[in-house]
């Protein structure tokens, strides 16, 4: 069985993103199980800013070679900065899961709530242990 | 029931993700990725399982005979020890399959795709029918591998005294290799030089060993399917049940050049009618202007006008462009002719390139 790591300063989606509050705003990319299920990442078509995100809802796609998978915002809001980075070296997101993020949302007033429909780590691992 | 390969216990203590293909389980990549693996074909040399592929013998002496009718090359040009590619046609100049027919020893090999394997057996059997031939399975007594890359003579030289330097380009030896007798094609599907390897089956496991042993220090790595796919692609090298099906004939698959016209062949008056007439759709390069994966079955537009069809597409890792191949009719096949791949309901600009996207880099 394969191991994948967890991030202990997020929360994740049962689709496999993961949410980190930071300091008003609500970082958002994949776990480490999401990349590895996806294989080589070659393009993400990223959301553009200013664009208005609703928790569960399609925002994003990322395309590996193997597949083209949806990525739903966690959280809603108004996605304020994307990780441009991703443009020419999407391969970061295979290698640096938590830290290769997809954007920023300023969230709304429901976060408190929104945060607390998603999983905490040891809960996301169990998951994702239930799935294998 | 799936069935596996040799091989199989191998690539899952390696940690090859498994998957089904053509009926097989087989690696799609080892942990290494496929990224990786691809470029180690293009820059060093990779190995593959490639069991699954159907080797039929036909021998007799009616063979060539009924070779020569079943398939579009002309075996005349062949003499003991040639490889070469060619396909099988229905009447109607539709594509069976694609396969490679080695002439060896007082006998034919036909390598087959996986898929097709029972299809091309019954079509065959049932052309031999009358014919003092006979059509042998070696699939199970045979192990296929292919050792493929820039690198891939000096690892294999050094586990034979055969000179494989001698060997040309589209010829096989029948040798000792690692111990093992073993036939050596200089062939491939991924646009590099290397080896196709039909070794026995008992000894499949230590062969591959030994080989990845070799290659260790050249760079040589274990591939997967997705690199397969990825290196053939690259190279445009069409995939039965992609480029070529039932609904296919070779000429608008490009495939012209197999077929000799000056001798019969089955699917023969079809595809001179086919040819004389021109054929309503061809296969063409695409890369895409607006950066977007483009992936089989997508419509390819002009003018928000469906056209045709992608039938292979991804982001090259050699050439680091997102390209396709995709079937259109001729009026859109010119090479700088503006079309639109459909991604996910958008039109994404593409334009007509030259096919191979990546030219083979054969032994001259």
């Amino acid at each position: 069985m394969a191991s994948y790591k967890l991030d202990q300063s997020v929360k994740y989606a049962k689709s496999h993103e993961w949410a980190r509050a930071d300091d008003g705003i609500v970082v958002v990319g994949i776990s480490d199980y999401a990349q590895d299920a996806l294989s080589d990442v070659v393009y993400i078509d990223l959301p553009e800013v200013g664009d208005t995100v609703t928790a569960g809802k399609q925002v994003s796609t990322v395309e590996s070679v193997k597949a083209a998978e949806d990525v739903n915002a966690p959280v809603s809001g108004e996605v304020v900065e994307i990780n441009t980075a991703l443009e020419d070296t999407p391969e970061i997101v295979n290698e640096r899961p938590y830290d290769a993020w997809f954007f920023k949302v300023k969230p709304t007033d429901k976060l408190d709530a929104e945060l607390a429909a998603l999983l905490a780590p040891a809960d996301y691992e169990k998951f994702v242990a239930e799935l294998e | 029931m799936l069935q596996r390969t040799p091989l199989y216990e191998t690539h899952v203590a390696m940690g090859g993700r498994m998957v089904e293909f053509a009926g097989y389980e087989l690696p799609v990549q080892y942990p290494t990725g496929p990224t990786a693996e691809h470029h180690a074909v293009r820059t060093a040399a990779g190995l593959f399982d490639i069991d699954h592929m159907g080797q039929f013998e036909i021998g007799g002496p009616d063979a060539e005979i009924c070779l020569q009718q079943l398939q579009v090359w002309d075996l005349d040009q062949m003499v003991e020890g040639d490889a070469h590619y060619s396909v099988l046609c229905y009447d109607d100049g539709t594509v069976v399959d694609d396969i490679f027919l080695y002439k060896l020893h007082s006998r034919w090999l036909m390598i087959v795709n996986a898929s097709n394997r029972a299809k091309d057996w019954a079509w065959i059997e049932h052309h031999l029918h009358g014919y003092d031939a006979a059509l042998i399975e070696r699939s199970d007594e045979l192990a296929m591998l292919a050792l493929q890359g820039p690198k891939a003579e000096q690892i294999l030289q050094k586990l034979t005294s055969y000179p494989l330097a001698t060997v040309a380009p589209r010829t096989a030896v029948e040798t000792e290799i690692g111990g093992l007798m073993v036939i050596a094609g200089r062939t491939g599907y991924t646009g590099e030089d290397g080896f196709e390897l039909y070794v026995p089956v008992e000894g499949a496991v230590a062969f591959w060993t030994l080989l990845l042993d070799a290659g260790k220090a050249d760079g040589l790595l274990a591939c997967g399917l997705a690199a397969r796919d990825s290196l053939r692609f690259e190279a445009s090298m069409p995939l039965y049940g992609h480029e070529l099906s039932p609904q296919i004939n070779p000429l608008e698959a490009r495939l012209g050049w197999t077929m000799s016209w000056n001798k019969p062949f089955i699917g023969r008056d079809a595809l001179l009618k086919v040819k004389l007439e021109k054929p309503a759709r061809l296969l063409v390069g695409l890369e895409m202007v607006e950066k977007a994966v483009p992936r089989e079955h997508y419509d390819v537009a002009s003018d928000g006008k469906v056209i045709g069809h992608v039938t292979s597409g991804m982001k090259s890792p050699t050439l680091d462009k997102f390209l396709a191949m995709a079937y259109v009719p001729p009026a859109y096949s010119a090479l700088g002719t503006r079309l639109d791949v459909i991604v996910r309901g958008q039109p994404k600009a593409a334009v007509v390139v030259k096919r191979p996207f990546y030219k083979p880099k054969y032994k001259a």
